[in-house]
């Protein structure tokens, strides 16, 4: 045997030391992360292997709020506008693909802390949308549900009739795949992603704002970035 | 005596315990992964599969290595991790370039020791990490941000541990032995670990090496 004293107990280090990793992570990942997506996110995107695109860091996650990922064809599509709206009305995937088409290039902000830097998306604005089914003037709100059979969002109508605010159908140059919303979402640029309802089925004119999913579990309504959830990201817009 | 020409180098147990974990630890690095990077959960429908298969691989992890430990049948692997659990001043010569040479190792090395250490660490890390991810309502956005964090990066770095380990077992045929079969050669515990064979057999390891045995008379 050896002496007791030579010998380093090098598990307990190793799981001192893991352990203490891990709580700073869990305590300070939300900095950590935005700090790495500022400052390291960038350098990966230019990475011309794509290898380093794998690390986690400025890639989009996908998250479901039910157990199935909702999936439905471009040619069962159909996106519903409904409430205060002088016509309502039902429009198909060809039909809403042949509005004036809309691209913008923003970062993506999720406010769980990934940001994904520079991401293509192109659609509809939803303002063309709204006046195709022409606002009543008592509607002061607008709210979007998917058809996962659970989600729903709002924005005011203001906020829904600004310029970049979408109804997006294609994401990085390629229709929007069902994991990323598909065939149709909102798009709100300027907020969490959150607010950029996937799925998108119904958009309903209220009076006022119902909040969302994430809304009635504590998240701020009104998403911006940078501005709510007690985050200070930099903006989107 | 004869100094035996196998030695048991794992009980049933541990092997046992061993092999359940790693067919765990690869599911939880495939479905982790295709969760992660895509182009699998674009199989509509099967990501809710592979969600639950990771989940319920994650919360049976400790499940072989747990029941290993707790009853009579585990006095091996009870000795064996507290043995992982230390290095002695052989092992720090080992892990020195310059003294590795002159280093007798006992059963195990100190890589053998730190992964050992490090992927028990992570399992717990991982579980407890993962609780949060799964049950995400009952926490704090900050907190999920935190252990989303700290699973990717973890993850990442089980991935290389595990590549490292099999890759190194590949190279050495006779250790990924005495994991699949149990036993060793005496030859390779002579000169791998010589203070092990030393505690097996009450011989001593480099007496042995200067006449090679002979080949059992009547073998050819």
């Amino acid at each position: 045997m050896e002496p007791e004293a030579r010998q380093t107990a090098i598990g307990r280090r190793v799981f001192l030391g893991m352990a203490a990793f891990a709580a700073t992570g869990v305590v300070f990942g939300t900095q950590i992360q935005g700090w790495l997506e500022r400052n390291v996110g960038p350098v990966l995107a230019r990475d011309p292997t794509g290898l380093l695109a794998l690390l986690p860091i400025g890639r989009f996650r996908i998250y479901t709020v039910t157990s199935d990922l909702p999936s439905r064809s471009r040619a069962e599509y159909r996106l519903h506008v409904r409430g205060l709206v002088e016509r309502e009305t039902v429009l198909t995937f060809d039909e809403l693909s042949a509005l004036p088409r809309t691209r913008l290039r923003r970062d993506f902000q999720c406010v769980t802390g990934w940001r994904v830097p520079d991401v293509e998306w192109a659609g509809v604005r939803l303002s063309e949308v709204l006046d195709r089914a022409g606002v009543k003037p008592e509607a002061g709100a607008v709210r979007f549900v998917s058809f996962d059979g659970a989600y729903s969002e709002s924005l005011t109508l203001a906020q829904a009739r600004r310029h970049d605010v979408l109804v997006a159908y294609e994401l990085q140059g390629s229709p929007l795949s069902s994991e990323h919303g598909g065939p149709a979402r909102l798009y709100v640029a300027p907020m969490y992603g959150y607010k950029s309802c996937k799925w998108l089925d119904t958009i309903e004119l209220t009076a006022q704002v119902e909040p969302g999913y994430w809304e009635h579990r504590g998240y701020d309504v009104d998403g911006w970035v940078g501005h709510s959830n007690h985050r200070s990201d930099d903006t989107t817009s | 005596m004869t100094p035996p020409a196998e030695l048991e180098r794992f009980d049933r147990v541990e092997r046992l315990a061993h092999w359940t974990t790693a067919v765990l630890f690869g599911v939880l690095l495939l479905t982790g992964a295709a969760l992660y990077a895509g182009p699998v959960s674009t199989l509509v429908g099967q990501r809710e599969l592979v969600r639950m298969l990771h989940v319920s691989a994650g919360v049976a992890l400790p499940v072989p290595l747990l029941v290993g430990l707790a009853g009579r049948w585990g006095r091996r692997l009870r000795r064996d991790l507290r043995e992982l659990g230390r290095l002695d001043d052989d092992d720090r010569r080992w892990l020195r370039r310059s003294t590795r040479a002159g280093a007798r190792l006992a059963k195990f090395n100190p890589g053998q020791k730190l992964n050992a250490a490090f992927l028990g660490s992570a399992m717990v890390v991982m579980l407890g990490t993962g609780i949060v991810l799964k049950w995400f309502s009952l926490f704090s956005l900050d907190t999920r941000t935190g252990a989303t964090f700290v699973h990717d990066w973890v993850a990442l770095g089980i991935w290389i541990a595990v590549a490292g380990h099999i890759a190194l077992a590949l190279r050495d045929s006779e250790a990924l032995r005495g994991m699949r079969r149990g036993f060793v050669s005496a030859r390779w515990a002579r000169t791998m670990r010589p203070r092990w064979y030393e505690a097996e057999t009450g011989e001593p390891a480099e007496r042995l090496r200067a006449p090679e045995p002979a080949a059992p008379a009547g073998s050819s």
